[in-house]
């Protein structure tokens, strides 16, 4: 569904992709682990298109997204959820996921659909965004991807500080997009928590992937996670 | 003239200046809050909306309202317009940075100013107000009589400034609504917020820009439009719109669109009744120092929020 192939990818002069290739497939989570500074964010940022690819290419379905300008590639169908979740903060909850629903041009349904699945923010649709309190702000953020009703979901670090009970309520949403069909790419710290979701894991490694491997093989093989992050 | 009507004169100026001012002022706040470009063009922009008034109504002729009407309805979309296709050739090429574009502006300034001064030549050129009739004030006094109203000699307004302030009132509560209310105002609001952001969800981040820096410029050529009956057109008249742009912007705070709005009315008014009781340059210099005191102690402006 969504292929990356062989990307270079530099901020301004200082070049961080040195040749990624990735595949997300329909009702599969894959998984991006690596170090700080490997690079994970910039996948991200080079398939919705905020960075300029070099070198090689981006498909969704066979279409070339490849330097396609930025604001037409969600509209392919790819929900976005970035690293610190990125809301617009002083607009209200009801106006982060209007512009969800614009991308797409989605309707009331979409809408009644996302805030069912989080119905903590049905009770803030006034509340400026940035009044949230972190978990809710995920939950805000991933609502605001799903409004696109997307093919293809990038989750960049979802559960980065928020409480435990809050990140087992994140994970079973991915659990249950997986399950809706949405090929899921997911950037995780937190080894344990990737282990038990991903179907795929790809170990990024100085703006290279160096192995792509299933989660079983590497519930098998788990020297692969000292070798590759050091834990 | 006692000092109570002649007070009341002074601030019926101060009104006008401050309607106008806060047109402009918010053109200049709006660019400056979603794009984060400091334009020094602006007045320029405000230059070009009072001179082609003056082409407009002088080309239709006719009764004044026809061409002024006309005048308020074609020239701050021509404006806009123009601004939008210089937005598109010269600060989209260099990437909005915020040091180019500043000399970039400043570039379309004179390109602006020198056309002008070569086509529209170096005169003041008169538009006729629509309509224009003198208004006398009353006042009150408690005199041997008691409570008494009368009607001092030279204390009157003309119906077309008081058509300017509601004008401006009209003008400002329609551009909030649709800031607040509607789907290209929340566009807006997004791109403002995190532009980045708003590009992965969908929202054409350029045309935006472009769409922004014409509604800037309009607002301004509007501004224009309505004082051009009272002031003249000129082709150097955009330097002090430009001036009082900035000094309201800065106290009011940067991007603050209410802070816009306070910071007009206080600066329009004090550059009204000052000029009428000293002089424009006291008043001039009254608002710079006000803006050097608002940077030593609230350097975020009035209403403006501190950096996160």
């Amino acid at each position: 569904m969504l292929e990356v192939k062989d990307i270079h990818v530099a901020y301004g002069q200082v070049k961080t992709l040195y040749g990624v290739s990735l595949s997300a497939q329909p009702s599969e989570i894959l998984c991006l682990l690596g170090r700080n500074g490997a690079g994970k964010t910039t996948i991200m940022k080079s398939i919705m298109g905020l960075l300029p690819v070099s070198e090689g290419s981006v498909t969704l379905e066979g279409e070339d997204l490849t330097n396609m300008p930025a604001h037409l590639i969600p509209r392919r169908g790819i929900g976005y959820i970035p690293q610190g979740r990125r809301l617009f903060p002083e607009l209200t909850v009801a106006e982060n996921i209007e512009i969800g629903l614009m991308t797409r041009k989605q309707g009331p349904d979409t809408r009644d659909w996302v805030l069912d699945l989080f119905p903590r923010l049905r009770e803030r649709l006034g509340q400026a965004a940035g009044t949230l309190s972190g978990g809710e702000q995920q939950m805000l953020a991933t609502a605001r991807a799903l409004c696109l009703r997307p093919k293809v979901l990038l989750l960049d670090e979802p559960t980065e500080g928020l409480q435990p009970s809050m990140i087992e309520q994140i994970r079973q949403v991915i659990v249950r997009m997986k399950a809706e069909g949405f090929a899921i790419v997911l950037v995780e710290q937190r080894v344990d928590a990737v282990l038990s979701i991903a179907d795929k894991v790809a170990f990024i490694e100085n703006g290279r992937d160096v192995e792509t491997t299933s989660a079983a093989d590497l519930e098998q093989n788990p020297d692969k996670l000292t070798r590759y992050l050091g834990v | 003239m006692e000092f109570g009507p002649h007070l009341m004169l002074a601030s019926l100026e101060g009104a006008v200046i401050a309607a106008i001012l806060s047109l402009t002022a918010m053109g200049l706040s709006i660019v400056f809050g979603v794009m984060r470009v400091v334009n020094v063009a602006h007045g320029e922009f405000f230059m070009l909306g009072a001179v082609l008034a003056w082409y407009v109504t002088s080309a239709l002729g006719g009764h004044p309202a026809l061409g002024f009407v006309a005048a308020l309805l074609i020239v701050p979309v021509l404006v806009a317009a123009i601004a939008a296709t210089a937005d598109r050739l010269i600060l989209k090429r260099i990437n909005y940075d915020a040091d180019r574009t500043i000399v970039g502006t400043i570039g379309i300034l004179y390109i602006i100013q020198q056309t002008t001064l070569m086509t529209f030549g170096p005169d003041a050129r008169p538009v006729e107000a629509p309509f224009n009739t003198r208004l006398s004030l009353p006042w009150f006094e408690f005199g041997e009589n008691g409570f008494a109203m009368f009607w001092p000699w030279g204390l009157s307004t003309t119906s077309y400034k008081l058509f300017v302030i509601a004008a401006a009132v009209v003008i400002l509560l329609g551009l909030w609504m649709v800031i607040t209310r509607t789907k290209i105002g929340l566009v807006m609001r997004a791109t403002q917020q995190d532009s980045e952001m708003a590009q992965a969800f969908g929202v054409p981040v350029g045309t935006v820009y472009s769409l922004v820096f014409g509604l800037g410029a309009g607002l301004a050529a509007l501004g224009a439009v309505l004082v051009v009956p009272i002031q003249q057109a000129h082709y150097l008249m955009g330097h002090d719109p430009l001036l009082l742009s900035f000094i309201v912007v800065i106290i009011g705070g940067l991007g603050s669109l209410p802070g816009t709005i306070v910071a007009a009315i206080l600066i329009g008014m004090s550059d009204g009744i000052i000029s009428v009781f000293f002089s424009p340059t006291i008043a001039k210099i009254i608002a710079t120092l006000l803006v050097a005191m608002v940077l030593v102690f609230r350097p975020q402006g009035l209403l403006g929020k501190t950096a996160p």
